[in-house]
């Protein structure tokens, strides 16, 4: 089912259904436990995606650590080849920085360097993304610094119907996935089911359909997608948004045969512009679609700077509809 | 009372009106954040002036800090301008970060304040190069790097003191034990009470002192520079303190146990010293109105600078990546 399809039922925020999904897989799995900095029954967590769970399940299994990001993605992965399925939560995902050995050259490649001896079934969840006015240090978006890595996946949902079924998946896979939560996207409500579902990896999600341009976006990104296409139709143009939904993996075929179907595309991310996730789809659709392309593909993304405080530089640099609208009429 | 080795009136007067400062312009800050007239978030320094100024005290002009997500203090400790500080809380072109860095990230090269970091942890190693240039160079500088008691658990806390340990660097390390990492109380996370036990693991000097006391901290600060200009290497200084108010923009704090934070607000360390200085007839109560009423004024200007300085246009975003 598609989030489009889940009208009908309840709405909960992004952040109740992270926790719903965090606290049902440790209802079913014992062996599902959280770490990380200010997680516990002080603070649930710098967004509150862990309110309660320290208060249902113990101290044990919900562990408050020091503010040591590498010691903590490294216990993650050492319960993880272990027996445990460990869920590490970095405050916010520029501090997963902190920890890149741990998650690069560890996590990521323990199972392959090992001969496939062992897995290393773990979440690392991070809050991230610019539109806070908390400057360079809080607000990157470093999702492709992961898809770089071979032996991380990386999960990326835009709406609270994803963020549960794709944490979910993530908490049941034994590969060590990097979870990102876009943090204007905690309160933001959508439908999710009462009943039990998950969202498949490498599934993307046609969030809108359309026929003139293909919008491919991620996140917070999908929404302002979404608006724009919203406007766009207004003018007669029909826009297709793609959420891919996990980068990695990417489900290349439904992006592509959108592309084939429109003959345009333009690709909405956070992040800088330069090797950013819409480098990677556009490398993917030049050699897979390129015959159907009537025009050139089009990035629409953070220019390459940190991200700044002031919130007249800061709207400059995040992509919105504005510049989404003018991308699309670029290809049209 | 303990006593000290005198002052003199002069530097006590400096002592207590930059302490009153940033008590002032942290409680504007509040302020002006409750009225929603700056963006993003607060860490404020309330609380815990007696350690920036009782640090900063013993430094010169071209000495250099590093500084946290906490950092308002150490910029006013430092002789950073108000206004400055203010008009880049408020993300101005005025400001001192060009409205780039905001209220957790302000620097003044001019007076030797290297910067805010918002990582926790990351300005240790950093204060450790400073001081590797100021050997290199053969001056007689030295470098302040303040972080909290949580940062005191990073890896770069380990890496960067015993590499100025080794190398005996003229920095000096000031824990700004607060007793708390946000929510985390430092006992949660950590088996000893004192930080500064944990110097003698890289072979210095670790002193323990009432952070809220602010000759107390002059005087172990006085000596560790003193001992780092003379080419004997680092100290780490722990100073005991308290928020007093919660971590960042609204938070209530209420995993402080109400008697701990009733006996720790007691202690505050203004008023104590106001006390102190009437006592032992340091300065006369109409000295002390004066530094009062000129703090006040300077801090209102601040706010004016700020209110009136115009923001920087969009595409500044553009500037300053590379040198
Ligand atoms: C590396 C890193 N991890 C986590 C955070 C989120 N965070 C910001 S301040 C803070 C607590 C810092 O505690 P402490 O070092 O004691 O300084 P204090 O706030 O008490 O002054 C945390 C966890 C961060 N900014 N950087
Ligand atoms: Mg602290």
């Amino acid at each position: 089912m598609s989030t489009l399809e889940a009208d009908a039922m309840r709405e909960i925020t992004y952040c109740d259904a992270l926790r719903e999904a965090l606290r049902e897989e440790m209802l079913r799995d014992d062996r599902v436990f959280l770490l990380g900095e200010d997680v516990g029954k002080h603070w649930h967590g710098a967004f509150k995606v862990s309110r309660g769970l320290a208060e249902e399940f113990g101290e044990e299994r919900v562990r408050d650590t020091p503010i040591s990001e590498s010691a903590i993605v490294g216990a993650a992965i050492g319960a993880a080849i272990t027996g445990m399925r460990p869920i590490a939560e970095i405050m916010f995902g520029d501090l997963s920085t902190l920890a890149m050995d741990q998650i690069a050259n560890q996590a990521a490649k323990i199972r392959y360097m090992f001969g496939g001896q062992t897995a290393v079934p773990m979440v690392v969840r991070m809050p991230f993304g610019a539109g806070a006015s908390v400057a360079a240090h809080h607000s990157q978006s470093l999702e492709a610094w992961f898809m770089h890595v071979p032996g991380l996946l990386v999960a990326v949902p835009s709406t609270p119907y994803d963020a549960k079924g794709l944490l979910k998946t993530a908490i049941r896979n034994d590969n060590p996935v990097m979870f990102f939560e876009h943090k204007l996207l905690y309160g933001m409500k959508g439908s999710v089911p009462e009943d039990e579902y998950l969202v498949p990896f490498g599934e993307a999600d046609v969030k809108r359909s359309g026929k003139d341009v293909t919008i491919v976006a991620t996140l917070f990104m999908v929404h302002k997608a979404l608006a724009a296409a919203e406007a766009l139709a207004k003018d007669g143009v029909s826009v297709e948004v793609i959420d891919p939904r996990t980068l990695t993996p990417l489900d290349t075929e439904t992006i592509v045969n959108s592309v084939k179907k429109t003959g345009r595309v333009v690709i909405v991310t956070e992040g800088c512009r330069t090797a950013g996730v819409g480098a990677e789809v556009a490398a993917i659709l030049a050699e897979e679609a390129i015959d159907y392309l009537d025009a050139p593909i089009k990035r629409v993304a953070e220019p390459d700077t940190p991200i700044p405080f002031s919130p007249v530089l800061e709207n400059f640099v995040i992509p919105d509809e504005k510049k989404i609208i003018k991308a699309v009429k670029d290809v049209l | 009372m303990e006593t000290y080795p005198l002052l003199e009136k002069e530097k006590l007067k400096e002592l207590y009106r930059k302490m009153l400062e940033i008590r002032r312009f942290e409680d504007t800050v509040f302020e002006l954040f409750g009225k929603n007239l700056i963006p993003g978030t607060i860490h404020l320094y309330a609380g815990e002036e007696a350690v920036a100024v009782g640090v900063c005290a013993n430094l010169r002009k071209d000495d250099y800090i590093t500084s946290t997500h906490r950092g308002h203090g150490h910029c006013i400790a430092k002789g950073a301008q108000l206004k400055r500080i203010m008009a880049e809380i408020f993300g101005k072109k005025t400001g001192y970060c060009k409205g780039k860095g905001g209220s957790m990230h302000i620097a003044d090269f001019s007076v030797g304040m290297l910067g805010a970091t918002a990582v926790v942890g990351a300005g240790i190693p950093i204060a450790t190069g400073a001081g590797l240039s100021i050997k290199l160079r053969g001056t007689d500088q030295a470098a302040a790097c303040f972080f909290g008691d949580g940062a005191s658990n990073q890896g770069t806390f380990h890496e960067g003191i015993n590499l100025a340990a080794t190398w005996s660097l003229p920095v000096i390390y000031v824990c700004e034990n607060n007793l708390y990492a946000m929510g985390t109380s430092q006992s949660a996370v950590m088996r000893i009470k004192d930080v500064a036990d944990r110097a003698s693991s890289y072979g210095i000097p670790g002193v323990t002192v009432d952070g809220n006391d602010v000759l107390a901290v002059y005087n172990a600060a006085n000596e560790a520079i003193k001992r780092a200009r003379a080419g004997k290497g680092p100290t780490l200084l722990e100073c005991k303190t308290y928020r007093r108010r919660g971590h960042s923009r609204f938070d209530p704090a209420t995993y402080r146990p109400e008697e701990e934070a009733e006996a720790w607000l007691k202690r505050d360390p203004l008023p104590r010293f106001r006390t102190q200085l009437l006592e032992t007839a340091a300065l006369t109560l109409e000295e002390i109105t004066r530094v009062e009423e000129a703090v006040s004024a300077a801090v209102e200007a601040a706010v004016q600078f700020a209110m009136e300085s115009p923001y920087p246009t969009p595409e500044e975003a553009l500037d300053d990546v590379y040198a």
